[in-house]
């Protein structure tokens, strides 16, 4: 299947659902800057990757598909936790992104700009996390 | 202290559009193993690390970043344990992430005593 973007998929969301993602999003970053400033940068750090969004959006995946498969009139309850699932999957690959992200920030911010830095660490997130999806989809990966 | 509440507000806004951002493009893209890409999107590290450097240096947050390296690994173990248990057990979504968050806590306790 070929990678491609729907926007009306945006307007199935409904208001509490953004509301639920952009509180837990503000809150981590809260809670990250807390955790930092009382255990210091080393333990704080760890919180840039933590996975504090991850159960709500993957629930509001596998409601949604149980909600598609119920429209078409079947329990999409089975079906719902697999595409879940599989959402969880694609977060794994993504993993790897953002350990080189993180990489990225680590071996240049102390020597070149923020900016330069954000756009080299944000260009090597998406070139490993689309190379290990990629590689993954041609089977290279597989057992 | 007036600072400080700046620069937690600051936090929270900037925190939640960005999560809201990837959590839209996740939204958009399919196939759904693509969209789940953008799980791990660093999008706390895009909210924050700036106004760390602002507030610390750059030292500081390059520290920050290298623990962030073991996060990303333990956030990889835990999301690759949840996508098991929700295909080959077919455990409901919110069960299985909270129930496996200890996972990510173990594994980056246990980088942290090999780091520290």
């Amino acid at each position: 299947m070929i990678v491609h973007a729907r926007l009306s998929a945006i307007k199935g969301i409904k208001l509490h659902e953004w509301i639920i993602r952009f509180v837990f999003g503000g809150a981590v970053c809260v809670v990250a800057g807390l955790i930092a400033q009382r255990f210091g940068p080393v333990i704080g750090g760890f919180f840039l990757a933590f996975p504090a969004i991850f159960p709500a959006s993957a629930s509001l995946v596998e409601a949604h598909e149980k909600q598609h498969k119920a429209g078409a009139g079947f329990d999409g309850t089975s079906r719902g936790r697999i595409v879940a699932g599989i959402d969880a999957l694609g977060a794994a690959m993504g993993c790897i992104g953002l350990a080189g992200f993180a990489f990225v920030l680590w071996i240049w911010l102390p020597r070149a700009g923020l900016a330069q830095t954000f756009i080299l660490a944000t260009l090597v997130w998406l070139t490993l996390s689309i190379g290990v999806w990629l590689l993954r989809k041609k089977r290279v990966l597989h057992r | 202290m007036h600072h400080e509440i700046g620069e937690l507000l600051a936090r929270f806004l900037i925190g939640g559009i960005i999560v809201s951002f990837f959590a839209m493009l996740a939204e958009m893209v399919r196939p759904k193993s693509f969209a789940g890409l953008f799980g791990a999107a660093p999008s706390i590290a895009l909210a924050t690390i700036g106004i760390t450097i602002a507030g610390h240096g750059k030292a500081y947050a390059a520290i920050e970043a290298r623990s962030m390296i073991f996060g990303a690994i333990a956030f990889l173990l835990y999301a690759a344990c949840v996508s098991r248990m929700l295909i080959r057990l077919k455990a409901r979504a919110l069960t299985a992430t909270i129930a496996l968050m200890p996972v990510w806590f173990a594994a980056s306790f246990a980088f942290w005593l090999v780091v520290r």
